[in-house]
């Protein structure tokens, strides 16, 4: 059975929500919304409403980076500090707390930008091969909702867009 | 007069094509900034070379002036890169959307004012060859660098600042480079889209962009804090009269956050000017950044006069010497310039006309600048001239050699804000997409025709028409 990938470009979001909101309620059977693919020039505040609450996961990376670079960091200025106990200390202790609290705050916050990027990049999909359809209108001004789809239903999805003054549509086969 | 952050009904794509046309066919004047910028640049180097090879003594660092010019300019650059950390991390978490059309170059500021900074510790060396001891790096003897000692936290800092800047950076471009790339032609379009990373405008993209953008706008703000609090802690963490003081740190990041705003005013006025940004980098946008520093010079204002209202209340023989020669001594003249342009000149921001008047406000920020600069050298050198021994009680004048290496790092900075302009946009086109689409959202036209009060408005009617 050949499936298809459908590209709406709409001029605005109000167009694009109103077909999301016909895709959610199945006015195209056999499709559902969590389907649906929004590009965007830019974020809309209320995307989450009409397409529900999807995963991100960046924050969990982000604290899990925090943690390993002050973990890492007290750890690594420790073990080099253990180094000197064979040298006059000065009354001073070998792994002193006040200078070690600076550098292991300033390592917390490096790894957790570190983690922070990566797993933006990962969770993003970032670096793979750019999605099919791509639309460099997307860029400038238009909202394109894609989905894929059987080929028996692209046609009513097409219709659907159109009802909603679809500006272009695109199509194209899944390889 | 103007009174809308930015223009609702512009056209997004119009936004783009403005932002797009400034990185296009430098003009001559372009040119000719770039060329004074690589000017001061060479002169720096064969002053350094000459300084490599003749030692520290020809830029007159000798002791007790081991720390002078080198280490202000170094603080003073440091204190330049709060900047973007304030317009776009600060402002980012508080949704102060105005910060969307003037940001984008407040962050690279940042940047670049770090690998500025970052050149000085090593240039006050001497040695330069011997900078990577700062490392955390185990000689062959089994020795680590002094963890305890402020100037390794520096270099950490420092690291973490412009590691943790340059990412926020470029993370905040990346919608933006995908926007050059669909434009671009030639080798750009090969750079764009390596630098865009395959963004495509997903709805995951741009949620995982959402949050990780604000993660790092978070970790950011402490960061710049712990940077310029440990650069104070060169100073604070010494016992030299002057710099054992317990407010440094606070004092620091004002003034690191003073000199930043007013650097972006100074920018800003250049960028408007220059690339025709008269949409976007608007006179209300220009006010609220003008207030800012306004707020920020009363704070940086307060923090020293505290500083020398405690060495005067405290009675140490010491502290108070230094305090009244910075006023009767030789670098006096100095001292009142950093009040005058520090503490007075801000009172000019009070005024409405002077704050929306572009020329006034270019000329007041290079004076802001002047006064924080002169505050750095100010907290350096007199302590060093005048400390606990008289015997080593020494006026020092910094050399030819010091001075060419300080203009040099302007130019340093200047070249390396000129190379970005022109190869990523300075305005943010997203961010100001959006800016624009919310308050679209928010202005209903009809209301606005109903109720806004117009000029042909009709008159009052009086009782009396004839008095």
């Amino acid at each position: 059975m050949t499936r298809r990938i459908v590209l709406g470009l709409f001029k605005d979001f109000d167009q694009a929500f109103a077909a999301i909101a016909e895709i959610r309620e199945h006015k195209v059977p056999g499709v559902s919304v969590d389907d649906v693919i929004l590009k965007s020039p830019i974020e809309h505040p209320e995307v989450e409403e009409v397409l529900g609450e999807r995963p991100a996961h960046v924050p969990k990376f982000t604290l899990a980076g925090a943690i390993f670079g002050m973990t890492f960091g007290f750890l690594f200025l420790a073990s080099a500090q253990a180094t000197f106990l064979v040298q006059p200390q000065g009354g001073k202790p070998v792994v002193p707390l006040p200078s070690n609290f600076v550098l292991t705050y300033e390592m917390l916050i490096l790894f957790g930008v570190l983690f922070t990027l990566v797993s933006f990049i990962v969770g993003a999909g970032l670096f793979r091969r750019r999605p099919p359809l791509y639309s460099e209108m997307i860029s400038l001004d238009q909202v394109g909702v894609m989905l894929e789809v059987e080929e028996e239903q692209a046609e009513a999805l097409k219709e659907l867009f159109r009802r909603h003054k679809v500006v272009e549509i695109r199509e194209e086969a899944v390889r | 007069m103007q009174t809308k952050d930015i223009n609702e009904q512009i056209a997004w794509a119009k936004i783009n094509k403005d932002v797009l046309r400034s990185m296009e066919n430098p003009r001559s004047g372009y040119w000719i900034a770039v060329g004074i910028c690589v000017a001061m640049v060479l002169v720096a180097i064969l002053a350094e070379i000459y300084q490599y090879n003749a030692g520290l003594g020809v830029g007159n660092l000798n002791w007790p002036h081991m720390w002078d010019l080198y280490i202000a300019t170094f603080i003073f650059w440091i204190g330049m890169s709060h900047s973007g950390t304030l317009l776009s991390a600060i402002l980012h978490i508080v949704h102060a959307d105005w910060r969307k059309p003037i940001y984008r170059f407040a962050e690279a500021m940042t940047t670049f004012s770090l690998m500025t900074a970052a050149l000085f510790p090593v240039l006050h060396l001497g040695r330069v060859w011997n900078m990577y001891w700062v490392l955390p790096y185990v000689s062959d003897r089994g020795l680590w660098p002094n963890f305890r000692s402020p100037l390794i936290w520096d270099a950490f800092a420092i690291f973490t600042y412009l590691t943790s800047s340059a990412l926020f950076l470029y993370v905040g471009m990346i919608p933006d480079l995908a926007i050059c790339r669909d434009n671009a032609h030639g080798w750009r379009r090969k750079l764009y889209t390596v630098l865009s990373l395959g963004w495509a405008g997903t709805d995951r993209q741009w949620r995982h962009f959402r949050k990780a953008y604000l993660l790092m706008a978070c970790f950011l703000i402490p960061l710049a804090v712990s940077v310029h609090s440990i650069v104070s802690s060169d100073f604070a963490m010494s016992i030299m009269p002057g710099w054992h003081v317990t407010t440094f740190p606070p004092y620091f990041v004002a003034g690191a956050l003073y000199s930043g705003c007013a650097a972006i005013i100074t920018l800003f006025v250049l960028l408007r000017y220059f690339f025709r940004f008269e949409e976007y980098m608007t006179i209300p946008i220009l006010e609220k950044t003008v207030k800012l520093t306004f707020a920020i010079a009363m704070v940086w204002s307060y923090l020293w006069i505290i500083e020398f209202l405690a060495a005067w209340y405290g009675g140490h023989k010491a502290d108070v010497e230094i305090l009244v020669s910075k006023f009767t001594g030789p670098y006096s003249p100095f001292f009142i310039t950093m009040i005058f342009c520090g503490t007075v000149l801000p009172f000019t921001l009070a005024f409405e006309r002077l704050r929306r008047h572009l020329p006034t406000m270019f000329v007041v920020s290079l004076l802001f600048n002047l006064g924080m600069w002169l505050e750095r050298w100010m907290i350096v050198t007199p302590t060093l001239a005048q400390a606990y021994h008289p015997f080593a009680w020494n006026v020092m004048w910094p050399s030819v050699v010091q001075w060419a290496i300080v203009f040099g790092s302007f130019g340093w900075f200047g070249l390396l804000f000129l190379v970005f302009v022109k190869i990523f946009p300075s305005v943010s086109m997203y961010e100001v997409k959006e800016m624009v689409y919310h308050r679209r959202r928010h202005v209903v036209e009809e209301l606005a025709v109903k109720y806004h009060r117009r000029a042909g408005d009709p008159q009052p009617v009086t009782d009396n028409p004839g008095t």
